[in-house]
């Protein structure tokens, strides 16, 4: 037999604080993909808030902690295809200038993936075997879509889930206007944008929306729940993994 | 032109809460995106096409001087002349000297942006001489004393009940009892009072999509056929137009217009494709009596050979506008001067400086849309950063927000430090969220819970709950 390809998870900031429930459905859908997942302790963020702040410096400094958290594995797993775009796309850019720290920042970016897209294209996942009842829209979050190509893997694997229906909104390729921290620095053209979404949503006649993004799945659910729309706002992984307590932003046991 | 670039927060406040302005951007959204992506789909050679449009540029602006020589050479055989100006103060100076040469009372245009971009219209009103706007859209806004809000419909941002209204107010001499209830109607009065209007100027300005260094010609791409008449008519045709809009040869520039029309309406081609070579000839049987062209800098050249580059390859299609979540929003007039949506959040602080447009890159959402659809593959979003990058470097961002990022990149710097706070964060918040499951507001994020609820966190951060199970389980992963 041979040995299971050793996956380290980065759990993603967001995800560390808002959601653990997503973190433990990515490492059972890993595992369930025939592999051992570990989570090194180093990690905290990938460094986006200061990236795109244009503190090039913090970023260079945070991305050198992950590049040595997450270096012997054979896989960087990330619930999240903003952060997996970060680590895939703009860490190798970010040391054009040290040939050193960009060539392990390619090796890290060659063998990092965003969650879904690694089960599908990397393992070859099919089907998962999780139940979920209900109607779901897809919201393809920007970073996932336009930097790694994920659009097909997730209707993919959702389409496998029994009684599940995935039904399209209008321009799910919209960005819903979370993008970090413009959500609070433009919060009216933010919440412009994702009024836009919500209306989309709803129009879809789904009972849940759906995203790979903690950053935009807040975003949608604390616009859904403004509005007071009843809409379960849930992360891709939850409904694959069949993890399913409350949903995101609803009352539920926080012990 | 009235630069409000700093006050951009403010324009976009106004412009979220301007019903009128909201109908007309809701029009906008389904049309030219849609169009756009239909015409794509049915050119296969499409990524080819953007590739060899891409290496054009490229290559055009590692040999612009040259081009730039050879192009002057050509008008100047032709009969033409060239007139390099560094700076709209030269360029507005360079147009008024010929409009005076002619005794010029009024000036016909066809849509300019270098002409916004110079403010030629009000240098020309202030010297007495009178700019017409002859495009629609640009005829539009001229009545009504406002700046554009798109680079390719400059009146997007209106709803047509505005526009009869401001037809009515300004064509007083006409029947106040007509009908103007449609756009046909309005195209109808608009014809009917341009076209003395251009048997009158003395002088037609038109903007130029392409300049051709082979052959010293302008190319203009309309689908009114007003920039014809204006540069056919007069005693003198000015082509104003920025270095950058050179390319080498006719099959260049037909390369490029393949992309352009597609990506600007969703069109094939556009309706009116002009070429301009010099004045009237012997032998030609109308055309204009003399032939300049206005070719202005204004600070592009200073961003050759850095890292803002690649957007001399724009070649001003509004695809990135079009299909831009915070253009969409706010609309055009909100970025406070002559280009908006993501081209303009990079090229405005190029231009005017990143202290007057430091909002303009900031206001973006990173969502790479503009990038994807950017017939050139104009890095927009990273130029966007690029100019965060600057303005940090300058502490221009506010005290309070430089001093919360660093607080979190130190945390963020101390993966075992950073455990601790998430760890304590997702506990506190989660105790006090988790009856409602989230929070009505929160001091520290209030730009997000004016008008969103925040969701509250579950209550145990993932890495403290991982680290627990694996004691649990003795395993050291």
């Amino acid at each position: 037999m041979t040995e299971k390809p050793r996956v380290a998870l980065f759990v993603t900031c967001l995800v560390d604080l808002f959601r653990s429930s997503v973190g433990f459905a990515a490492v059972k859908l890993i595992e369930d993909a025939g592999c051992t997942v570990e989570v090194p302790q180093a990690q905290s963020c990938c460094g986006q808030p200061a990236y795109n702040s244009g503190d090039r410096k913090s970023t260079q400094a945070i991305a050198r902690t992950v590049i040595a958290a997450f270096a012997g594995f054979d896989y960087v797993v990330a619930p999240s295809g903003s952060c997996a775009g970060m680590i895939k796309v703009h860490y190798p850019a970010l040391f054009a200038d040290d040939p050193a720290m960009a060539e392990k920042a390619r090796a890290l970016a060659d063998r990092t993936y965003e969650l879904v897209s690694f089960l599908v294209d990397v393992m070859k996942v099919e089907r998962v075997t999780a139940r979920y009842d209900g109607v779901a829209t897809y919201h393809d979050a920007c970073s996932g879509l336009r930097e790694l190509g994920v659009k097909a893997q997730p209707r993919q694997l959702l389409a496998s889930v029994a009684g599940l229906t995935v039904t399209e909104m209008r321009d799910p390729e919209v960005c819903c206007g979370f993008g970090g921290t413009f959500a609070i620095k433009y919060g009216d053209i933010s919440d412009k944008i994702v009024g836009e979404k919500a209306d989309n949503i709803r129009a879809a006649g789904a009972d849940t929306v759906i995203a790979g993004d903690m950053g935009c799945l807040l975003n949608m659910a604390g616009k859904l729940e403004r509005e007071g729309d009843k809409t379960k706002v849930r992360h891709v992984a939850e409904v694959l993994a069949g993890v399913t307590g409350p949903a995101i932003g609803e009352p539920g046991d926080a012990s | 032109m009235k630069v409000t670039s700093h006050a951009f927060k403010t324009n976009a406040r106004h412009a979220l809460g301007d019903a009128q302005l909201q109908q007309a951007m809701l029009n906008l959204r389904s049309g030219f995106a849609e169009r756009r992506a239909h015409v794509v789909s049915q050119l296969p050679e499409w990524e080819e096409l953007r590739d060899e449009a891409v290496a054009i540029k490229k290559h055009t602006l590692a040999n612009l001087d040259f081009y730039l020589e050879e192009f002057e050479k050509r008008v100047i055989a032709n009969g033409g002349q060239v007139h390099w100006c560094r700076d709209a103060a030269e360029a507005n100076a360079t147009v008024l000297a010929i409009c005076r040469k002619l005794g010029a009372r009024t000036v016909t245009k066809g849509k300019s942006m270098i002409g916004e971009e110079m403010g030629v219209n009000d240098h020309l009103e202030a010297n007495g001489i009178t700019p017409v706007e002859t495009d629609l859209g640009e005829y539009i806004i001229q009545i009504r004393h406002e700046p554009p809000s798109h680079i390719i419909a400059p009146a997007v941002h209106l709803v047509k009940e505005q526009i009869a209204q401001s037809f009515r107010d300004t064509h007083r001499d006409l029947d106040p009892a007509r009908q103007l209830a449609d756009s046909r109607q309005m195209c109808d009065e608009a014809r009917a009072v341009l076209r003395p209007r251009f048997l009158a100027a003395d002088v037609g300005i038109t903007g130029a999509n392409f300049l051709i260094a082979e052959t010293g010609s302008s190319i203009i791409v309309t689908n009114e056929g007003n920039g014809d008449l204006t540069q056919t008519l007069p005693k003198a045709h000015i082509v104003l137009a920025s270095l950058e809009k050179v390319v080498p040869t006719f099959e260049d520039a037909a390369t490029i217009l393949r992309l352009l029309a597609r990506s600007a309406t969703g069109q094939e081609f556009s309706a009116y494709t002009t070429v301009s070579t010099g004045p009237r000839r012997p032998d030609d049987l109308d055309g204009p009596g003399e032939y300049h062209v206005v070719l202005l800098d204004n600070g592009r050249s200073a961003l050759l050979g850095g890292e803002f580059e690649d957007m001399l390859r724009c070649i001003r299609c509004a695809a990135c506008l079009n299909h831009c979540p915070v253009y969409q929003a706010i609309g055009g007039q909100s970025y406070g001067w002559v280009y908006p949506g993501p081209m303009g959040a990079v090229l405005t602080p190029s231009l005017l400086g990143v202290e007057e447009a430091g909002n303009l890159p900031n206001a973006s959402t990173f969502c790479g849309r503009c990038e994807d659809v950017c017939p050139m593959k104009i890095p927009l979003p990273k130029m966007m950063r690029h100019w965060r990058e600057r303005e940090f470097q300058r502490h221009l961002p506010p005290r309070a927000y430089r001093l919360g990022l660093a607080a979190w990149a130190f945390l963020a710097r101390r993966p075992a430090l950073y455990r601790l706070a998430s760890a304590w964060g997702a506990r506190m918040l989660g105790y006090v969220g988790r009856a409602r499951g989230r929070f009505r507001a929160l001091p520290f994020a209030a730009g997000w819970t004016r008008t969103r609820d925040l969701p509250a966190p579950e209550g145990r951060s993932f890495m403290s709950l991982w680290a627990e199970r694996n004691a649990a389980s003795g395993s050291s992963k």
